[in-house]
C-alpha cells in the first residue's frame, strides 16, 4: 500500500486527516480511490495539487506508476518563472 | 503523448553538449533585425489605446462612449459589455491553472476598478493620438471607495473589502464574512514547542519586502487581427503562444482553432508574460472594426497594469542547540496578491525551508488581495521574499553562534534521502556539493577591506517538466531544423539545436532552430519554470533519436543491410557487418539525398508530458562596501554557486545565473513599489524605479556544481530560478556585517541606510 501524505490545501476534504493507506497501481487510480473515500478531493487533486511519488513530483500524469511500498506526497502545483 | 519516461542514462563523450557555441538569434539581436511584438505592421491597420482607472477603489457607475465615438479616425470602442461575463472557473493554460472570471476582469475591469490603472475601456483609431484624444474622451463615473495596499492593513478586520464573495479558504471552519485573505496554507511537521524547548539559543525577525516589477525592457505589445469569418491571428510577445492562444478563446468566448498566435522575439518576461492583458483587447476591437489593431504599452502601464510580485511580512523563529544543530523553525508569511487572489506565497511556503534537515517546523502562509496590480509570475515566484526572511535570520543564528555560516548550513543541510519540509524526499541532489564549492572558492577567504561586509545565504527551487512538443526535420544537403513551441527567453534555441545536434552526430552549425506559431506545431506549456531546456529538450532529443533510428533503417535499405547491423556514429552509418569490410561510413548527408528511395524525408515529431525535473540549489557569496556619507550601497564582489545537473551550453547557464543575481541585488538595494495616499504609484518610470545597470555591479562569478538529473538524456536540471532566490538575503547578510546592524526592511536604499548610520 502506498502512503499517502496530504498537504494542508487538501485536508478540507478529509476532515483534517494528513496521512492515509492507498492501494492503487497508478496516478490515475490513486485519484480515483481518494475521490471515493473522500468525494471532491480527486477532482481538487488534479485541478490544483502535484503528487510526488517517491521524492520525484509529476503534474498530470496518470500513467505513472506506484509501487507498494511508495512514498507519495499530495502537494500544491508548482509554476515558476 | 507519453506520461512515463524511461529513466535514461547520461551519455558519455558529449562533442556538443557542454560547449560554448554562438548563439543562433545573436546576430539579429545585435543588429536590430529581430523582430519583437512591437516591430509587426499590417496594411490598414489601427492602433488601440486604453482607458485606465485612475483610482485605487472604486466603482464604476457608468461609462460614456459617445464623444470618444464620434471623434472622426476612432473605429472601434470596447468596455466589458463586450466580453462574455464569464462565472468563477479555473482553467489550466499559463503554468498553473488560473480563475477566467479574474482573469478576465483584469483584462478589463466590469464593476470595480481594483488598482489605479485598471482598464476600463479601450479604442481602436487611425493614429496613436486620435485614439488618444478618444480616450480622454471616455466618461467614466465612479464611486471612489478607500482602498487598502499594505498587506497588514488588508487583512485587519474592518479594512476596505475588495470582493464580497471572497472567503478565506483553508481554515478550520469557514468564516462567516468575507474578507481580503484569499488563502491560509500550512506546512507542519514535529513538535514545534518541543523543538523550542530543546533550544539553546533563539533568533527571531520581522522582515519586510515591497513589491517589486519583473523590469523586462521590452514592454508588452501585440498586433491581433480578426477577420469577417472569425478567424483571429495574433502577432505578441510573451512566454507561451499557446498560453496566449488559449486565454484570449476563454475571454471572448472563441473556439481555440480559430485562434493563431505568431510568437515574436521576447525581450524578457521573468515570468511576467505568462498571463494576458492587450491581446484579448486588441482581439475584440479588431473584431468590432474589422481592422488589424495593433496596443503596445508605455513603461508607466508596465509598472501600472501588469504583475509585480508580492511585497510581504516574513516573520521567522529559529531555535538551535550550542553546536549549531536546529531543534525548531517557525515562518509566518503574508503575500500581497494584488487586486485577485493567487500570490505565490504557496511556492513561498514551500521552498522557506527546503534546504533544511528539519524534525520541527510550522510554516504558515496568507495570501491576501490589495488594491494594487494583480500580481505575476517573477523568477522562483514566491521563493526569494521567504528566503530573505530566513537567510537572514540564519545569519544572526550564525553569528549568535559564533559559527562559520556555511558550516552552520552544512551542518543543517539536506542532502539525498531526507524528507524536504514541503514533503518528498530527495535524490540527486547537489547542495552539499555547492556549500563546499562555495566555501573553496577563493572569494570566501578573501580578506575584506575595512567597512567591508560579507553575506552568504542559499536558495531553492523545485523545477518543473511538463508538456513540449519538438519535431526536427533533416534536410535535403544533411543539415536540419528543429521546431518547437517555445519561446526562446533564456537560450533555448542554443540548447535545443545542441541537444538535436549532439543525437544526430552533426555540428551544432548545421541545425537551425526556430520557434513555431500555434498552428504549426503540437501544443506546448510556455517558457518558464526552468522547464524549456528540461521538458522541450527532452522532446528534441527523442525526436532527434527517432530519426537516428530511422536513418539506421534507410542506410540498411542502400547498403541491403539489417538496421540492426548498422550504427549510428559520429553523424554517419557505420556497418557492423564484418563481412562488409569495405563499406565506408555513410554521412547524414548521403542519406538525405537519397531520402526519396528509402521512404521520403526524414523527420519526426514527439510530444510527451516531462516527468523527473530535478531540483535545484544555490549557494551565494556577497561582498558591500557602504558609503557613510550617502548611505549607498555597492556591491564590490560576488560569487553565485549552483548545481545545474549539466551546463548544455555553459555560457547560457552562466548569464542566466548573472542576470538572476542582477535582480535580485536591485530587489535587495533599490527597487519597490512607492505609493501615495491614493493609492497612485509614484515611480512608474525607470528614473525612479531603480534596477541596477551595468555600472552598479561588479562581474559576477558563477560556479556551476554539475550532479547530474539521471531523468533527463543529458543530466540537465532547471536553471533560471534558483539563482534570484539567494541575493535578497546575501546583501543583506553583507550589509549587517560592514554595519553591524541587522536591516529587516527591503530595498535597502541609500535613505534607510543612512539612518542606520546616523543611529549608530
Amino acid at each position: 500500500m502506498a502512503h499517502v501524505s496530504i498537504s494542508s490545501d487538501g485536508r478540507g476534504f478529509t476532515g483534517g486527516l494528513a496521512e492515509l493507506e492507498v492501494d492503487a497501481p497508478t496516478v490515475r487510480g490513486l485519484i480515483l480511490q481518494l475521490d471515493q473515500r473522500y468525494p471532491g478531493l480527486g477532482d481538487y487533486v488534479q485541478r490544483r495539487m502535484a503528487i510526488a511519488i517517491d521524492g520525484e513530483i509529476h503534474q498530470d500524469a496518470y500513467a505513472e506508476p506506484l509501487g507498494a511500498d511508495s512514498e507519495v506526497f499530495l502537494i500544491p502545483k508548482i509554476g515558476g518563472g | 503523448m507519453t506520461d512515463v519516461m524511461e529513466k535514461p542514462a547520461v551519455k558519455p563523450e558529449l562533442k556538443v553538449v557542454g560547449t560554448r557555441p554562438v548563439r543562433p538569434d545573436g546576430v539579429d539581436k545585435v543588429t536590430g533585425r529581430a523582430a519583437y511584438g512591437a516591430d509587426l505592421a499590417l496594411p490598414g491597420m489601427l492602433i488601440g489605446k486604453i482607458k485606465r482607472s485612475p483610482h485605487a477603489h472604486a466603482r464604476i457607475v457608468s461609462i460614456d462612449v459617445r464623444k470618444a465615438r464620434a471623434l472622426p479616425g476612432v473605429k472601434a470602442i470596447v468596455t466589458a459589455d463586450d466580453f462574455p461575463d464569464l462565472a468563477s472557473q479555473e482553467y489550466e493554460a499559463g503554468e498553473s491553472a488560473s480563475n477566467l472570471r479574474d482573469l478576465s476582469q483584469n483584462v478589463m475591469a466590469r464593476s470595480k476598478a481594483l488598482y489605479k490603472g485598471h482598464a476600463l475601456a479601450a479604442v481602436a483609431a487611425t493614429s496613436a493620438a486620435i485614439a488618444q484624444e478618444a480616450v480622454d474622451l471616455i466618461e467614466v463615473t465612479y464611486e471612489v471607495m478607500p482602498h487598502v495596499i499594505d498587506v497588514e492593513a488588508a487583512m485587519a478586520p474592518h479594512a476596505p473589502v475588495l470582493h464580497d464573495h471572497l472567503y478565506t479558504e483553508g481554515l478550520d471552519e469557514r468564516p462567516k464574512l468575507p474578507s481580503n485573505i484569499a488563502k491560509r496554507n500550512r506546512l507542519e511537521r514535529g513538535d514545534l514547542d518541543e523543538g523550542f524547548a530543546k533550544a539553546e539559543v533563539i533568533v527571531e525577525g520581522r522582515y519586510t519586502t515591497q513589491a517589486v516589477h519583473q523590469g523586462y525592457i521590452e514592454p508588452h505589445a501585440c498586433v491581433c487581427s480578426m477577420s469577417e469569418d472569425g478567424q483571429g491571428q495574433v502577432w505578441a510577445s510573451s512566454q507561451g503562444q499557446f498560453m496566449i492562444r488559449t486565454y484570449c478563446a476563454k475571454i471572448l468566448g472563441l473556439e481555440i482553432a480559430d485562434i493563431r498566435v505568431t510568437p515574436a522575439e521576447i525581450g524578457g518576461g521573468f515570468g511576467g508574460k505568462t498571463t494576458v492583458y492587450l491581446e484579448p483587447v486588441a482581439l475584440a476591437l479588431s473584431r468590432q472594426s474589422g481592422a488589424p489593431v495593433k496596443m503596445v504599452m508605455s513603461r508607466e502601464d508596465v509598472f501600472e497594469a501588469t504583475g509585480p510580485t508580492s511585497g510581504a511580512v516574513i516573520q521567522v523563529k529559529l531555535g538551535a542547540t550550542r553546536d549549531g544543530r536546529i531543534t525548531a523553525a517557525e515562518v509566518e508569511l503574508k503575500y500581497q496578491a494584488g487586486a485577485f487572489p493567487g500570490s505565490p506565497v504557496g511556492a513561498g511556503s514551500m521552498t522557506a525551508l527546503a534546504c533544511y534537515d528539519l524534525e520541527n517546523f510550522r510554516i504558515t502562509g496568507w495570501d491576501v488581495v490589495t488594491n494594487s496590480p494583480k500580481v505575476a509570475a517573477y523568477r522562483a515566484p514566491g521563493a526569494p521574499i521567504s528566503a530573505f526572511g530566513v537567510e537572514s535570520a540564519m545569519d544572526d543564528l550564525a553569528r549568535k553562534l559564533s559559527m562559520d555560516p556555511i558550516a552552520l548550513r552544512e551542518l543543517n543541510g539536506v542532502r539525498d534521502g531526507v524528507k524536504a519540509a514541503y514533503g518528498p524526499t530527495f535524490h540527486n541532489i547537489g547542495y552539499l556539493e555547492s556549500l563546499k564549492a562555495a566555501k573553496e572558492h577563493p572569494h570566501y577567504s578573501a580578506p575584506l577591506a575595512p567597512g567591508q561586509g560579507r553575506g552568504v545565504a542559499v536558495g531553492f527551487w523545485f523545477n518543473v517538466g511538463g508538456e513540449s512538443t519538438a519535431t526536427v526535420h533533416v534536410n535535403e544537403d544533411g543539415g536540419a531544423v528543429v521546431a518547437t513551441g517555445n519561446p526562446d527567453i533564456g537560450g533555448s534555441r542554443a540548447s535545443m539545436a545542441m541537444m538535436a545536434a549532439e543525437v544526430l552526430g552533426l555540428p551544432m552549425e548545421k541545425v537551425r532552430p526556430i520557434v513555431a506559431d500555434t498552428a504549426s506545431i503540437g501544443f506546448s506549456m510556455l517558457t518558464g519554470g526552468s522547464r524549456t531546456t528540461f521538458a522541450t529538450g527532452m522532446a528534441v532529443t527523442q525526436a532527434a533519436e527517432k530519426i537516428v533510428v530511422d536513418l539506421k533503417r534507410r542506410a540498411g535499405l542502400l547498403w541491403d543491410l539489417p538496421a540492426d547491423q548498422i550504427e549510428w556514429r559520429d553523424g554517419a552509418a557505420v556497418c557492423l557487418d564484418p563481412s562488409k569490410e569495405g563499406l565506408r561510413p555513410m554521412p547524414l548527408a548521403a542519406i538525405a539525398a537519397q531520402s526519396a528511395k528509402t521512404g521520403g524525408p526524414i523527420g519526426a515529431e514527439v510530444s510527451l508530458n516531462a516527468q523527473g525535473a530535478g531540483p535545484g540549489f544555490g549557494v551565494h557569496i556577497c561582498d558591500v562596501e557602504i558609503d557613510r556619507e550617502t548611505g549607498n550601497v555597492s556591491v564590490v564582489r560576488y560569487t553565485a554557486v549552483q548545481d545545474v545537473g549539466k551546463a548544455i551550453h555553459p555560457a547560457y547557464v552562466e548569464g542566466q545565473i548573472q542576470g538572476g543575481v542582477a535582480q535580485g541585488v536591485g530587489w535587495a538595494l533599490n527597487e519597490e513599489y512607492v505609493f501615495d495616499g491614493d493609492g497612485q504609484m509614484e515611480n512608474p518610470g525607470f528614473l525612479d524605479y531603480r534596477v541596477p545597470v551595468a555600472s552598479d555591479l561588479p562581474m559576477i562569478d558563477t560556479v556551476m556544481v554539475e550532479v547530474p538529473n539521471p531523468r533527463h538524456p543529458f543530466g540537465a536540471k532547471g536553471v533560471g530560478e534558483v539563482p534570484i532566490v539567494p541575493p535578497l538575503a546575501a546583501v543583506a547578510n553583507a550589509v549587517r556585517g560592514a554595519l553591524g546592524v541587522r536591516m529587516h526592511d527591503l530595498p535597502l536604499s541609500p535613505p534607510k541606510v543612512r539612518a542606520v548610520i546616523d543611529a549608530l
